[in-house]
Formats: C-alpha cells, sequence, structure tokens
C-alpha cells in the first residue's frame, strides 16, 4: 500500500516537473539563445556556454528599439486609462442600475470583444486614413478599443455586482448622486479590481500585432512586437536570431515580473472576465 | 435643473444617469467596431482598391459568387465560396481550432488538477505556468522559430537524441509539419490559460464532497467524472468558447511562424493576403465579412446549444 | 537675439553653399525605406554622405525585414495610406508594375542617366511608358562550385542539369565513402515562397519551357519541357539535395555550403564574399559559373533580381527625393556599393572600371550570368504577379515534395491562372 503510495507522489512530483519545464523551457533556452554571439550560435547549446552582451549592445544601442518600448508604454497605458475611465462609469450602470435592454447590451459588448480583427481591418483603415492619424500612436490607442473596452466593461461588471448593496444604500439615503457614489463610495473598493484589469488590457495592448503592423509606416513609430517582428538582418537573407532573442527577452521580463506580482489578482481577473488579455 | 431633477423618482433619475454613463461608452465601440465592420462588409459588395478606397463600384455578391459564362459557352463559377484557396484556409482554421482546443482543455485540465492538490511549491507551479502566457505572441512565435529551425534547432536535437526521429526535420516549412508547429506553439502558450480558468472552477467544488466520496471508497477517477467534471461544466464551457473564437480568429502566430504555407494559412491569414499583399481588397473584405458571419454563427449555435450563461445574472 | 543672429547667418551661409551646388534652396531630412539593412545601414551613411554633403540634405534609412513579400505588403498599405513619412522607396525589380501609380514618372529627370543603364533593366522599370524607379544595383544567380571537390575526382563544371546530377552524385558518394557523412550534392532554395518561384522559372527556362507567363501575357507554363523540368528537380530531392532542401531559402543552402558540407550550389552574389570570409570552410576552394542548361544547345537562364529607387508620390520632399535617386542610380553611388557591398552595378561602364575589378574580382565575371538573366513576368502580370508567383511557387513545391506529378500540377495551374488572368492581366 505504502509502496504505491510512495509510487504516485513519485509519479505525481515527475508531473508537476514536466509542466515547469515545459513551461519555462522555450524562455530559458530564449535567453540562453541572447547571450550567444557568432558561430556559437548555430552551435546547440542547452546550458550558457558563453555569456555576452553583445546582442544586447545590438538591440538598445541600435535604430529606435528602445523609442519602440516607449512606443509600446505610450500607446498601452493610454489605452488602459482610456478604457478604465470609460468601462468604469459604464459597469457601474450595467451593474448597479435595473433598465430595460440591460442583458442585451451585456450580450452586444461581449459580441465586440469576439470580433475577429481582420474584420474590422478594412473598416479602421479607413477611419484611421479619415481621422489623418495614420502612422501616429492615436491610430493603435483608437483601434486597440476595440478590445480592451469590453473586456474592461465586462470584468468591471462583474466585479461591481459583487459590492455588497448595502453600502450604496447608505450613501443614496446619504442624497449623494451616481457620480459621487463611484467615485466616493465604490473606487476605494474597486481600486484592486482596476489593477488587474488594467493590467490584463496592458498586457493586450502592448501584445498587440496586427494593427500595429497596418497603422504604422516609419521606425519612429513602432510599437515593440512590430519592431521585433520586423528586426532584419545584416543582408538580405540573414535571420538576426541573436539580437532578436535579446530583443524578446528585454519586451518579456517586464511582463513576467509583472505577472508574477500581480498573479493571484490576475487568476480572479482572467476568472471573472473569462477573456483572454 | 435642480429642481427638475429633485421632481423625477429616484429610479428614474439613476437610470438618467446610467444612461450619460454608457454613451460614452456605446459610441466608442459603434466607432471603433460597428462602423469599420460595416465597412467592410460594404468594401466586400464593391469592386473597391486599396490604393482607390472611395472608387469602388457595387458589384453585389460578385466577390462572394458570380457566374460567368464564357464565349465558348462554359459556364464558370467565380468567387470566395468556389475559390479552392478560401476553403483550404476554411479547413485549416477549423482543424486548428478543434486540435487545439482539445489539447488545451485536456491538458489544461491536468494541470489544473495538480495545481488544485496541495504540496510544497504550488506557487513556483502556477508562476512558472504563467510565463508562457505572459510571452507576447510575436516573441513566442521568433522563439519557437529558432527551437524549430531544422538546422540549428534544439527540438530536431532533442529528438535525434532520444532516437524519435532519425533526420532533422523542416518544422515550419514541410507541408506535413507546418501545422504540428502552429499547433505545438499555441498549446504551449494558452494552456496555462485553460489551466487558470479551470482551476478556478475546481476551486468551488465544495471539499467535502471529495471527502464524502474517499470516505465511501470511490476510485478517483470514477470520482473525476462522476463528481469533479459535472460540477466544473459550466466554467469549462466558458473556457472552451473563448478559447475556440480565440483560435478561430488566429493572425499573428501564423503571420510569423509560417507565412507562406498554405498547409497552415488560416481565414484570417488569407483575407489580409488578399487585401494587402495582393490587389484584391475587395475580395479579402468579402473573406474577412465571411469570418466574421462563421464566428457569429459558431457563438449562435454554443449558447443556443449548450445554453451557456455569459450574462452572469443567471447565477443571481 | 546672438542666437537668432547666429541661425540667420548660418542660414545665409547654407543658401550661399547651396547655390553653388544648385540644390534645393531648404535642407530637407529624407527617409528612404528600404529591406537591405546591417552592414548596409552602416554603408548607406558613408554612400549618401557625397550626396548630404553636396546638396545639405539629410538621409534616414527606414530599415525593414528581409522577405520580399512582407516588405511589399508594407509599402503597397503605406502608399495605400497615401503616408507622407517616406519619400523613396527601394523597390524589388518584380514591383514596378504593381506599384507604379504611386511613384513619380523620372524619365524626364533621368534622362541624361538612362542610356548609361543596361537597357533591360531600365525597360523593366519602364510602365505604360513611364518610368517607376530607377536601378541603383542587380542581382542574378549563378551555380556556385567547389573547385577543389571537381579537381580531386577530375570533373569539369558542368553545362547541363544532367551532367550536375551527375557530377554531384558521384562525388557525393565518393566522398561519403570516405567519412564526409553529411556531404551533399547540390543544394538550391525549395521554401515555398518567391525564391522557388526563382529557381523553378530558371529550371524551366533552361529547358526551353518559356517564363510561366510570356511578355505577351500568354499562359506558357504547361509544357512538355516545363514538366520534363520540374520532374529533373523532383529527381533530386533526397538524393542529391537533402530532403530538407523543401524548406531552404538563401541562408539555409549558404548554412550547408559554407560549412563545406556542399559540392554545388545555387545562389545570388552575396554568398561570395562571405564564402570567402575568414570563417568560412570553404574560403578559397570555390568559384562560380553560369547555371547549367536542359541539353547542349539551350542557353542558360537566371532570373533577374536587383533593386531601384522609387520617389514617392506623397513625398512633400519631391525635389530633393529625385535628386537623391538620380545620385543613387548613379556612377558614383553605384562603384562605391560595387567596391563596399559587392552589388552588381547597372551602369555598363562599371564592368570595366579597374578600382571594382580590384577589389570585387568577381564582379566583372558576373557580368555574363545576368546578361542572360530572364525577368520573372512581372510585367506582363501587371498588378495580379504576386498570386501567380505564389501560385507557382506553391505548384512547383507540391510537384517537389511529392503531391502529384508535375503534368498533374502545372496543369491545374494553368487553369488557376487563366481564372486569375481573367479577361486579361
Amino acid at each position: 500500500m505504502s509502496g504505491q503510495k510512495l509510487l504516485s507522489t513519485i509519479g505525481f512530483y515527475a508531473l508537476v516537473v514536466v509542466i515547469v519545464v515545459f513551461s519555462v523551457f522555450p524562455f530559458y533556452y530564449a535567453i540562453v539563445t541572447s547571450f550567444t554571439t557568432g558561430t556559437d550560435l548555430f552551435k546547440i547549446n542547452y546550458w550558457p556556454r558563453a555569456f555576452s552582451w553583445a546582442n544586447y549592445e545590438t538591440v538598445l544601442g541600435g535604430r529606435n528599439f528602445v523609442r519602440s518600448i516607449w512606443n509600446s508604454v505610450f500607446i498601452a497605458t493610454t489605452t488602459v486609462v482610456f478604457a478604465l475611465f470609460l468601462a468604469v462609469t459604464a459597469s457601474y450602470a450595467l451593474a448597479r442600475v435595473r433598465f430595460r435592454g440591460r442583458g442585451l447590451l451585456l450580450m452586444m459588448i461581449l459580441a465586440v470583444s469576439m470580433f475577429p480583427q481582420i474584420a474590422v481591418l478594412a473598416g479602421l483603415f479607413e477611419l484611421v486614413r479619415f481621422l489623418g492619424i495614420f502612422n501616429t500612436p492615436w491610430a493603435m490607442i483608437l483601434s486597440y478599443v476595440i478590445f480592451t473596452l469590453p473586456f474592461t466593461v465586462w470584468v468591471l461588471t462583474t466585479f461591481m455586482r459583487d459590492l455588497p448593496v448595502e453600502i450604496e444604500e447608505a450613501a443614496i439615503v446619504d442624497g449623494a448622486t451616481p457620480w459621487i457614489i463611484i467615485t466616493r463610495v465604490f473606487m476605494p473598493l474597486l481600486w484592486p479590481a482596476l489593477v488587474t484589469t488594467g493590467l490584463l488590457a496592458f498586457i493586450g495592448a502592448w501584445n498587440e500585432f496586427l494593427f500595429a503592423l497596418t497603422f504604422t509606416s516609419s521606425e519612429t513609430t513602432r510599437t515593440v512586437p512590430v519592431a521585433i517582428g520586423l528586426l532584419s538582418g545584416a543582408s538580405q537573407q540573414e535571420i538576426p536570431w541573436g539580437p532578436i532573442m535579446a530583443a524578446s527577452v528585454i519586451v518579456t521580463v517586464p511582463l513576467i515580473i509583472l505577472v508574477l506580482i500581480f498573479q493571484r489578482k490576475i487568476v480572479a481577473g482572467l476568472t471573472a472576465g473569462g477573456v483572454k488579455g | 435643473m435642480a429642481t427638475n431633477t429633485g421632481g423625477l423618482s429616484l429610479t428614474q433619475q439613476r437610470q438618467r444617469a446610467a444612461f450619460w454613463f454608457i454613451a460614452p461608452m456605446l459610441a466608442a465601440l459603434f466607432f471603433v467596431a460597428a462602423w469599420p465592420l460595416i465597412r467592410t462588409i460594404w468594401f466586400s459588395l464593391t469592386n473597391t482598391a486599396l490604393s482607390d478606397l472611395y472608387g469602388g463600384e457595387w458589384i453585389g455578391f460578385d466577390n462572394y459568387l458570380s457566374l460567368r459564362i464564357l464565349e465558348s459557352g462554359r459556364w464558370i463559377w467565380r468567387g470566395t465560396l468556389v475559390d479552392p484557396a478560401w476553403w483550404n484556409a476554411v479547413w485549416n482554421t477549423v482543424r486548428f481550432a478543434f486540435v487545439s482546443v482539445f489539447f488545451e482543455t485536456v491538458l489544461g485540465l491536468i494541470v489544473a488538477l495538480v495545481l488544485n492538490a496541495e504540496f510544497k511549491g504550488r506557487g513556483i507551479v502556477r508562476a512558472a505556468i504563467l510565463i508562457p502566457w505572459a510571452i507576447p505572441t510575436i516573441v513566442s512565435a521568433k522563439m519557437w522559430a529558432w527551437m524549430l529551425n531544422d538546422q540549428f534547432g534544439i527540438i530536431n536535437d532533442i529528438m535525434l537524441n532520444l532516437g524519435l526521429i532519425d533526420q532533422k526535420i523542416a518544422w515550419t516549412a514541410s507541408t506535413e509539419t507546418a501545422m504540428y508547429a502552429v499547433l505545438m506553439v499555441d498549446i504551449w502558450k494558452t494552456t496555462p490559460f485553460m489551466a487558470l480558468l479551470i482551476l478556478a472552477g475546481l476551486q468551488m467544488v465544495p471539499r467535502d464532497i471529495y471527502e464524502a466520496a474517499k470516505l465511501d471508497g470511490v476510485n478517483p477517477v470514477k470520482v473525476f467524472f462522476r463528481i469533479t467534471l459535472p460540477l466544473i461544466r459550466p466554467a469549462l464551457a466558458v473556457a472552451i468558447i473563448f478559447r475556440m473564437l480565440d483560435a478561430l480568429r488566429i493572425f499573428d502566430l501564423v503571420y510569423v511562424l509560417t507565412p507562406n504555407s498554405a498547409a497552415t494559412k488560416t481565414m484570417s491569414v488569407i483575407s489580409r493576403e488578399n487585401m494587402i499583399d495582393f490587389d484584391k481588397f475587395a475580395y479579402g473584405a468579402a473573406q474577412s465579412t465571411l469570418l466574421f458571419a462563421i464566428i457569429a454563427v459558431f457563438v449562435s449555435l454554443y449558447i443556443w446549444l449548450g445554453k451557456v450563461d455569459f450574462s452572469g445574472e443567471g447565477q443571481r | 537675439m546672438t542666437i537668432m543672429k547666429g541661425r540667420a547667418l548660418r542660414a545665409t551661409a547654407t543658401a550661399a553653399m547651396l547655390a553653388v551646388f544648385g540644390a534645393p534652396v531648404m535642407a530637407e531630412e529624407l527617409f528612404y525605406v528600404s529591406g537591405a539593412v546591417g552592414n548596409a545601414v552602416e554603408n548607406f551613411k558613408a554612400l549618401v554622405k557625397p550626396w548630404e554633403e553636396a546638396t545639405g540634405n539629410t538621409v534616414t534609412l527606414v530599415p525593414m525585414p528581409a522577405s520580399t513579400t512582407d516588405q511589399f505588403g508594407q509599402y503597397r498599405l503605406w502608399l495605400a495610406a497615401g503616408a507622407t513619412d517616406i519619400d523613396l522607396y527601394q523597390t524589388d525589380v518584380i514591383w514596378a508594375p504593381q506599384l507604379a501609380d504611386h511613384f513619380v514618372d523620372l524619365t524626364e529627370a533621368a534622362k541624361d542617366l538612362i542610356p548609361q543603364h543596361f537597357p533591360s533593366i531600365i525597360e523593366s522599370q519602364t510602365v505604360n511608358g513611364k518610368l517607376v524607379a530607377l536601378p541603383i544595383f542587380t542581382d542574378a544567380p549563378a551555380l556556385y562550385y567547389r573547385t577543389d571537390l571537381l579537381e580531386k575526382h577530375g570533373k569539369t563544371p558542368p553545362k547541363t542539369w544532367a551532367e550536375l546530377a551527375e557530377t554531384a552524385k558521384f562525388i557525393q558518394d565518393a566522398e561519403r565513402a570516405e567519412g564526409a557523412k553529411d556531404l551533399w550534392g547540390f543544394v538550391w532554395q525549395g521554401n515555398a515562397y518567391e525564391g522557388l518561384t526563382c529557381n523553378a522559372l530558371e529550371w524551366i527556362k533552361s529547358y526551353g519551357g518559356g517564363q510561366i507567363v510570356e511578355p505577351d501575357g500568354t499562359i506558357s507554363v504547361n509544357n512538355e519541357n516545363a514538366v520534363a523540368a520540374l520532374e529533373m528537380a523532383k529527381s533530386w530531392v533526397g538524393t542529391i539535395s537533402p530532403d530538407g532542401v523543401l524548406a531552404y531559402q538563401e541562408e539555409e543552402a549558404r548554412g550547408v555550403w559554407q560549412t563545406g558540407n556542399a559540392v554545388f550550389m545555387r545562389n545570388w552574389p552575396y554568398a561570395y564574399g562571405l564564402g570567402n570570409g575568414d570563417d568560412s570552410a570553404v574560403k578559397g576552394k570555390f568559384a562560380v559559373t553560369t547555371l547549367p542548361v536542359g541539353k547542349e544547345g539551350d542557353s542558360s537562364a537566371a532570373t533577374l533580381g536587383g533593386w531601384n529607387v522609387a520617389v514617392s508620390k506623397y513625398s512633400t520632399k519631391q525635389e530633393a527625393a529625385i535628386s537623391l535617386a538620380l545620385y543613387l542610380a548613379g556612377p558614383e553611388a553605384q562603384k562605391q556599393r560595387a567596391i563596399a557591398e559587392s552589388n552588381l552595378p547597372t551602369i555598363i561602364a562599371l564592368y570595366d572600371d579597374p578600382d571594382i575589378a580590384a577589389a570585387q574580382p568577381i564582379i566583372p565575371q558576373w557580368k555574363d550570368v545576368f546578361l542572360n538573366a530572364v525577368p520573372r513576368p512581372s510585367a506582363p502580370t501587371l498588378g495580379k504577379y504576386n498570386e501567380v508567383s505564389a501560385k507557382f511557387w506553391s505548384a512547383v513545391h507540391n510537384t517537389l515534395s511529392g503531391k502529384g506529378s508535375a503534368a498533374e500540377n502545372l496543369e491545374l495551374l494553368e487553369v488557376e491562372l487563366t481564372d486569375i488572368k481573367g479577361s486579361g492581366w
């Protein structure tokens, strides 16, 4: 009996190890590669053999990669602030006020988050051209609303629905207007939810590729994913794996740190939204 | 004004405020979602070219299906609906969606069950599985492209060493393996997401049910299929449909990993190719409209068949 | 005040300088987008420096990824958006007809320069009488062969494809028997992408099978010679070429070649300089020749590559941009590029230039290669070239990987191309 138990414990931990190795290995390998240069790249290394910052220097010192990081930070932050601002008020109304067609409205908002990006690409391209914001950060900020806003509204609505009714009733008795209720009463309770949704929306905007690829034309307006996607080699036919991996590590490490710090909250947010951030 | 609002009932006042709270959001969604969608559908009914967006003429459904009678008297059907390349993309996408979601669900379940157990180092495991999810898709595509490289890739090396293959495989380029490569990356990247959603469902299952089952000496496998699975079915259903919809519109992974392979070209990729790379903007718009329609039908069917409660109001 | 005075003074000085050079009065900042980057970036600064000094303008290079297909999609999009951020585009030889509407006609501006270039290249950039882009360098692949191995086994560089296969097989077998396990006879580019269109066009053309779509617009690809050419290529896969060749682009082929693991390679000139690099296993052990032919009497065919510079219609600084285009296509810049980057000039006289011959002895040799170059059918197929090429490479790739015979796939391809053609290209 105990032998069997030991066996199943070993089996369990073996499974755990497999899961961890599978999850982490590609990123580990990217880090190893990012420290490798020259012909060493074309030898297969399981362990870091050399340790060279050259690839990082190439990426950070070269053409506008730092600029791309700032573009991404600016675009993602602005998108998130904008989406949260619209979403907080809207989700208060959706969660707390009874009115006809509320369920339908929620369904419609959810439907928007399921839009294939490609289906709106042609129309958005026209809109962006019409507004004269092609190749500016605003083109991305505008287009990212399509996936950040429904998501934030949806998650915040779920959160707000669960806030106790009594608090709000007390505020209403005191004569507070809905605006006061949101800003003074709910906001302090809501901020953990805001941080989580904001972070998830931030990751979504940070990672977006198709719109950013379509709406930028100069190197100084590229976002990080586009910059990595378009990172090019020393000659027409050469792919610069070393710098690509270095760039990948640079943009991923902050995200991973953020995710690890907020992991519990993210899990809660994901569950509430049921939407891929 | 102040006197006026004073005359309104509290409910009316709240509803009025609600309207003003919702209006800006709806306006924003209209501008970035509804209006572009309408324009895309409109483009698909014209012969618009990318270089002249306002010069298109109405041609009805010709981009979808049209009949031409040649001088020789032969009938030729043209349009997306009879385009083998389009149907190939539809098939690729559907196959990709079903296979990836299937594996992600199964593996996600396993990971979730592991995480649901009490053991030392659970926090580390949960942190570890969040890493693939946090990595931008483009970055993971590049990372895997490097690992799957036929000459210098580590995957070939590992498999050669393990004796699983006897010759280096050109994963991303060969037509037989390109789809496996895409599936591999997607499953790696998205299983954590599935696992977390399922885990949330698992944690809602009351512990005493398990205790009771244990006392009765019920086989754990039986417990899983008889008790756990039915209880987490709603959470599972929501997770699956969201993943499915995500998988049906997949673009960036395929675009970066296997750009020109007909074996992995999905609906989104082929639409973009027609809109931008080939000089067939309206035709590509027709294909994206079809993709939208397919997803819409899919969602309605699923809601109708599965009676999935999205509004969350049913629980209250 | 002093600042303003200083600025005014400097402005006057610049103006005076510009008046001397007869350049535009305003100093402009131009943006030039190009796929060739890396060491080309370094060289680009040196390349445009004389022009920048002469005119007072500055140029910034916007680098793009290597894949021609990716670049093209982006450029088409930007041009459709009327992007004013890019003034000059470096364009592939096959793009002229597809992007013609967005570029400035350079016929007038370049009338003194045009006669110096090879007429065929100028012609490839002319669409309905409009000179869309000016050639800055040309490209044509050749057959690389290992002089040491051929000598050792008493073989001569092959004239026909059959000879090539035979020699490759012979040396491969002999060397493998001596322990060189990883040696392959012939590497080329078999991935499903534009490069396969180039490779396959060479086989078919040199077999007398036409060039997919003829200059008058007829679809000629479904013929016996083309079938024979593709069947021949298919017979290489797994015998003298690794199975993985179906996934090779230029770099993969060069990787095998440069580590000393191939007897023959089909590749562009860039591999020549790299093959003679210090870390190359084949340094000094190889030479190049024209690609083989189908049978004695056929003529060799190398796909015409090459890059050009075009001025965007949407540029707000067209005068300066045209001036830069003329400079880049002119003898001074082409000579610099030839020496620094081993790019093949498009100006006839440069092939007799002693400096170039001294610095890059390969270049005068290459003249024969590219004089035989065949253009891809981008001119007759106009805006539909990309689609035609995609269909063609898919058909070829299917044949090579054993999905259907060459005859079946080419028959199907003919139907598909006829469909794309519709009532006319």
